[in-house]
């Protein structure tokens, strides 16, 4: 099968359909036409620009490199998990909580596909390494910042009634337990959706992506399971983890609830 | 400081120099059996002062109950020790039975707080505000507490059940012997309910801080240092 290849001027009557959408909102009065142009133009420059770095990784293919990107990745997934709370933690701890569970899940899980499931040589292969690393850093970074944006925000709803139970002499782990809960499953929601309309409501991007790129269906469709099972234990283990770390941090040593160490809303 | 003393003062509760944000510091004992009113305008700190005893909020000082310090001893089973019924009660479990420890003298108080026995099967989501004030009276008493500190028990009642609530409340005090802790808005109240009322004013608290109970230092004299 011939790979169909696009030009610039395919993108550019693609892009089309991003100008009616932002006219549209704009004739609707949404106040969002500026965000959706905005987002699209960065979306370009985010891609065009990785694409460049994945054909220089290519072509010069170093260890030192991948761990430079994954780091780089790491970073950035961190920065957004912070951004993406309501309200936040002070002094970075949203930023430390968020990267290191991503840290924790997604490179742990990565490795595993990597050294265990995939096993390319050399290990570093940066057409497997990337976009596994990308993938498992995207989808555990929704899962992450949902999970403890939803424990804050009900936490600091709740704060009377947290407080109640610590008075009925419950510990913080106790009086914690069901909005951990809570924000675990919320942030596993949207994983638990994508698996259980995977083939039947959605063709998922990455299988979607092979298809287009002229791979078989059958190897799409094994990518795309290994890919699917990644990202629910990665989204798991991270959600958990960010959530047992964010609940640790809303309290003292003397069990007390430490709203003051949040920002102000 | 010790985490027990020799003396006098069987239940007593002391509060030796106590500070919470513009609160304090400010010391003050009750003895066990006896109650005190704590009064002040809004906003002066007499709620802050009672969550700083129950250790709910960050703050210095020390506080000792029945020869027990505070510091020596894990924060959940303080805050069982030292119950603090706030002026709002809040409830998380769907019944109000789940709420409350099994306890020989419960039917008792919760008839004498005017409910039928059935109340504990109760949703707590059918609870008006009134009930739901006099259950969580009940509630606190359920777990035993050595002390009461109590934010505006009757903010919520009509006077019959303010009544059954001072009522019930001098009666466990005295069984008990505990030390009770009663801040309010209503002087009248105040002074019925209570034996001295101390009242918060620009940080610090102004009245008899100690009454007949000898303070902390006279109390731990002689008591070995850890």
């Amino acid at each position: 099968m011939s790979i169909l290849s696009l030009s610039p001027l395919d993108l550019a009557i693609a892009s089309i359909l991003i100008l009616i959408l932002a006219l549209l909102s704009h004739l609707e009065r949404l106040g969002i036409a500026r965000t959706i142009l905005w987002s699209a133009v960065r979306m370009a420059i985010q891609l065009m620009a990785i694409g460049v770095v994945l054909k220089a990784l290519f072509e010069d293919l170093h260890p030192a490199w991948m761990i430079v990107m994954a780091s780089i990745m790491l970073g950035v997934s961190g920065r957004e998990v912070s951004k993406r709370q309501k309200q936040r933690f002070q002094k970075g701890w949203s930023y430390g909580i968020g990267t290191g569970s991503m840290f924790f899940s997604s490179f742990i899980v990565t490795a595993v596909a990597i050294f265990i499931v995939i096993q390319p040589d050399p290990w570093y292969t940066p057409q497997y390494l990337i976009p596994l690393l990308g993938m498992m850093l995207g989808n555990t970074m929704t899962a992450v910042s949902l999970g403890m944006d939803r424990l804050i925000q009900d936490v600091a709803r709740d704060r009377m009634t947290v407080e109640a139970r610590l008075l009925a002499g419950e510990s913080w782990q106790q009086a914690i337990t069901p909005y951990a809960q809570d924000a675990v499953r919320t942030g596993l929601i949207p994983t638990i959706n994508s698996m259980a309309a995977a083939g039947l409501v959605s063709l998922p991007g990455m299988m979607t992506g092979q298809i287009l790129g002229g791979n078989p269906p059958m190897l799409a469709v094994g990518y795309q399971i290994l890919v699917m099972f990644m990202i629910a234990a990665g989204a798991g283990f991270g959600t958990i983890f960010s959530v047992k770390m964010a609940s640790r941090r809303l309290f003292d040593e003397r069990h007390r609830l430490r709203l003051d160490r949040l920002h102000k809303p | 400081m010790s985490a027990s003393f020799n003396g006098n003062g069987q239940g007593s509760f002391w509060v030796d120099g106590v500070s919470i944000a513009h609160v304090g510091p400010v010391s003050f004992a009750v003895d066990g059996g006896e109650c005190i009113g704590v009064e002040g305008r809004s906003g002066s700190g007499k709620s802050l002062l009672l969550r700083a005893l129950a250790d709910l909020d960050p703050n210095t000082g020390e506080v000792v109950l029945d020869g027990e310090s505070r510091s020596g001893m894990e924060a959940p089973l303080w805050r069982t020790r030292v119950g603090l019924l706030p002026a709002e009660s809040r409830w998380w479990f769907e019944t109000v039975e789940e709420h409350l420890q099994s306890c020989s003298a419960l039917s008792d108080w919760l008839q004498r707080l005017g409910f039928e026995e059935d109340v504990v099967k109760w949703r707590v989501d059918r609870l008006s505000t009134g009930e739901k004030q006099r259950l969580s009276l009940a509630r606190l008493l359920s777990r035993k507490p050595q002390a009461l500190l109590l934010d505006e028990p009757t903010a919520n009642l009509d006077a019959t059940s303010s009544g059954w609530v001072e009522s019930l409340i001098s009666d466990y005090r005295t069984a008990f012997t505990v030390p009770v802790i009663w801040v309010g808005h209503d002087p009248q109240q105040l002074r019925r309910v209570a034996s001295r009322v101390l009242t918060v004013e620009e940080g610090g608290l102004t009245g008899d801080c100690f009454g007949s109970t000898p303070t902390l230092q006279e109390t731990t004299s002689g008591a070995p240092e850890s």
